[in-house]
């Protein structure tokens, strides 16, 4: 397996670019494994490479249904950020963007992370005072965030409808300077060779369909392609975490919702960074190819058909037309959706379960691409020690039982509000 | 789009209604334990394909009604009234 360096790349012009093996291996799974993860998605491959990488635990398995990234973490709109307010998310998404911040060096594979900045355009006086508590929480936890008036927000995104009779007229923003956006398909790629390169199988086309547990302890899982043993097995597969957690007989505070992503034709640079938009829910940015790529609310009932209706798309297209009336006359490139598992509180579940051995990571509601290295970082953690990070302590599946809500919007137990 | 056959508007757009989630749930009585309405409120079974579930015809005649769906396909088999569902 070669490493990636500017030699690499001369040999490769010298050589008729016959220079580079395979990625990843492909090897056929092995009846017993220390650890099994089961998804290939970013989270399941960030999992495989810390418990390598961080623990030395290097006899793993990833088992993925279909294609490394061909979930979630090929659907997501690409948004790196950790501007939250309540204190076990802010820790959390904080540690994630500071892994990010290493991540392209940290496994010799350009992930194209671009600290461009997010901002949250604000179009009250109200919304003003609430995006300035939000902001003082985050730079209490060691976070960035300035909040900027009209005219700094102009300077920021001149293309904004900034005239006089504007639909929602823009009276400052909060800005995460650090934030930004990373190529999605090169965080699985890159993270599926590092954690081959520690000794990981990665194994695709494999299906988990059952498990086998024993007096309330996991032993294996029956798959596609035969049972593999394993005293540990983390669950990493993002929408259909209900289903897959339902055959070890584990009933979680989750629905499965449809989210929609959206890409404009290519244009030459016009919006610097992420804008959000504070009237509704939208958020756009513009990709390394020029496609304006933008996303909105959930669909707003139980699906996993991974494929959206007209309204939502309509809906959107109005509010990405209040904020930057001048796309009016682009045109949509490409538009699909992917599997949201929305929770009760509109946070990430990662921790133990009911079951011995049994971990989980889902929940991701909105927040799993941002989360990526994070959420491997902290779920390899709990595996290796059979006990949770501090980071994730309060992200565990028990909060719903106890009453340790971490709902950031206020929006109840009901998943599609969030 | 999806649309639902309302019984009492006949069939309409879906934009009309707002959903109101799984409607297979009984809700406990006051003095029930705190196990089942845990259960109730936070427990869901999210199931891949067939879902019994509300939807309120806000944009209609402003009654909930109950769709039989599909969540993998879409597919819709079915739409009552509410009220025809309860005891």
């Amino acid at each position: 397996m070669s490493h990636y360096s500017v030699f690499s790349v001369l040999k490769g012009g010298l050589t008729s670019q016959r220079n580079w093996s395979r990625a990843w291996r492909d090897p056929a799974p092995r009846e017993a494994y220390d650890v099994i993860i089961i998804g290939g998605g970013g989270h399941g491959l960030a999992t495989a490479y810390y418990l390598a990488k961080e623990h030395g635990i290097t006899n793993v398995a990833v088992l993925e249904k279909g294609w490394l990234g061909g979930g979630n973490t090929g659907r997501n709109t690409t948004i790196v950020r950790s501007n939250y307010m309540l204190e076990d998310n802010a820790h959390f998404y904080e540690k994630s963007l500071q892994l990010w911040e290493g991540l392209s060096v940290d496994l010799n594979y350009n992930v194209m992370f671009s600290q461009r900045g997010v901002l949250n355009l604000a179009h009250s006086d109200a919304q003003m005072d609430a995006y300035s508590r939000r902001g003082n929480a985050m730079r209490l936890n060691g976070i960035d965030a300035e909040l900027l008036n009209r005219e700094q927000v102009r300077q920021y995104a001149p293309m904004l409808d900034f005239t006089d009779n504007a639909r929602f007229p823009i009276v400052g923003g909060l800005l995460q300077p650090r934030g930004g956006t990373a190529r999605h398909d090169a965080v699985a790629w890159g993270l599926a060779r590092g954690a081959d390169r520690l000794g990981v199988d990665i194994i695709q086309n494999c299906e988990v369909t059952g498990f086998h547990i024993e007096n309330g302890t996991v032993k294996g899982v029956e798959t596609s392609r035969g049972p593999i043993r394993a005293e540990k097995v983390g669950v990493a597969v993002a929408g259909h975490t209900s289903h897959v957690m339902a055959m070890a007989g584990v009933t979680l505070p989750i629905e499965s919702h449809l989210l929609q992503a959206f890409v404009s034709e290519p244009l030459k640079p016009f919006i610097d960074g992420v804008v959000t938009f504070g009237a509704g829910h939208c958020y756009i940015s513009q990709s390394d190819k020029g496609g304006l790529v933008f996303g909105g609310d959930l669909d707003g009932y139980n699906s996993y058909a991974q494929r959206g209706n007209l309204p939502l798309i309509e809906h959107l297209g109005e509010e990405v037309c209040a904020m930057i009336p001048s796309v009016g006359r682009l045109r949509l490139l490409r538009h699909w959706a992917g599997i949201m598992d929305m929770t009760m509180d509109g946070s990430p579940i990662i921790g133990k379960t009911p079951v011995q051995g049994l971990y989980l990571n889902g929940g991701w509601c909105y927040g799993g691409f941002k989360a990526t290295p994070g959420s491997g970082w902290v779920f390899a953690h709990t595996i290796a020690h059979d006990e949770p990070h501090w980071i994730n302590k309060g992200l565990d599946l028990a909060r719903f039982r106890e009453g340790r809500m971490v709902d950031e919007r206020g929006a109840g137990p009901v998943p599609g509000a969030h | 789009m999806f649309q639902f056959k309302c019984p009492h508007c006949g069939l309409r757009d879906a934009n009309e209604f707002t959903y109101g989630g799984d409607a297979t749930i009984a809700w406990p009585d006051l003095g029930a334990s705190e196990q089942e309405w845990f259960d109730a409120v936070y427990q869901r079974e999210n199931p891949r394909g067939p879902h019994r579930e509300y939807w309120h015809h806000a944009g209609g005649c402003r009654q909930w009604v109950v769709v039989d769906r599909d969540t993998l396909t879409h597919e819709i088999h079915g739409c009552r009234a509410a009220s025809e569902t309860q005891k």
